[in-house]
């Protein structure tokens, strides 16, 4: 499997997740996903744009091309080095949150992705690696 | 500062969103909308989400909590053009917009609205909603036969 394209962008402020949507949804759109699939990426990317920049104080997304034989995916991996998350597993249940929403975000975002990786200390922020294929 | 308008039809608000919505801006609209509904005494709210690409959990939690805060204030909130693609992201999402009544357009979450008003007014008809749901169905009368229709009285001889 290689990395065949990749860009890095800003996650720091609000208006940063919008623009993080509108560039899922350009790289999906290329790489021939269908609706359903690029807005499942899309949606995903939304989730954990805000966590990097609610609760990681920001950081960044790497997109990355994907290509596998004849199969075509898209990697996007979130890094922040906010304050991390002590119980990974806890983050991930549904209805979980520290900030008064629906704790729907990461436990989503997995289940809107192929992979989905989450590493995360306290003192040693936060990644978190999704991947959908087509 | 940027707002997403909310235009008063008869007895009810129609809010079109039409922008990729950051979340400051839903915010402002949850309590635009608050503050109308309880200004005008609005019966009910019509979102139309039909240009909405994706609705994550921070929309859906807007949209609940419009919902919730309408129906405090005697209203009916209906989600109207949610697009398919969004619909199946949604579910595997898990959100479940809770008390959040949809519709398939404008034309229908309207009849829902005027039903559900007339209903809670018991007998008594709504003229202004009834002309408005016409108009927006192209029709003369409120005879659209695609409308789902609630209990009301007999049809006059
Ligand atoms: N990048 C991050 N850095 C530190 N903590 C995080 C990060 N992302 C998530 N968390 C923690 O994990 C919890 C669950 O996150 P999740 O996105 O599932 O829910 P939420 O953001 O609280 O609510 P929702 O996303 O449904 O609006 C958060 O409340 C927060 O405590
Ligand atoms: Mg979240």
């Amino acid at each position: 499997m290689s990395v065949v394209r990749a860009e890095t962008v800003p996650v720091r402020v609000e208006s940063d997740v919008v623009v993080v949507r509108q560039t899922v949804r350009q790289w999906a759109t290329s790489l021939g996903f269908s609706l359903v699939d690029q807005t499942k990426l899309v949606t995903a990317a939304s989730e954990l744009a805000r966590n990097t920049v609610v609760y990681g104080g920001g950081g960044s997304l790497t997109l990355e091309a994907l290509e596998d034989g004849a199969r075509r995916g898209l990697r996007l991996r979130f890094a922040d080095e906010g304050p991390g998350i002590p119980d990974l597993a806890l983050a991930l249940t549904d209805g979980y949150t520290t900030g008064g929403g629906l704790g729907l975000g990461l436990s989503g975002a997995r289940r809107l992705s192929n992979e989905f990786d989450l590493d995360s200390a306290p003192g040693k922020g936060t990644r978190v690696t999704i991947a959908r294929w087509r | 500062m940027e707002r997403i308008p909310i235009l008063k039809m008869g007895p009810f608000l129609l809010v079109t969103i039409q922008v990729d919505m950051h979340d400051r801006l839903a915010m402002v609209l949850q309590d635009d909308l608050t503050s109308m509904i309880s200004r005008t005494g609005a019966r009910g709210v019509l979102l139309d989400i039909s240009a909405l690409e994706i609705v994550d959990s921070f929309i859906g939690r807007m949209i609940s909590n419009i919902a919730a805060m309408a129906r405090v204030l005697d209203a009916e909130t209906v989600v109207v053009g949610m697009q398919p693609a969004v619909a199946i992201t949604l579910v595997e999402l898990g959100l479940s917009l809770p008390g959040v009544r949809t519709a398939l357009n404008v034309e229908r979450g309207m009849a829902l609205l005027r039903d559900a008003v007339r209903r809670a007014d018991g007998a008594g008809t709504d003229a202004g909603a009834d002309a408005i749901a016409a108009a927006l169905a192209g029709e003369e009368d409120d005879g659209g036969g695609d409308a789902p229709r609630g209990p009301r009285g007999a049809p006059p001889a």
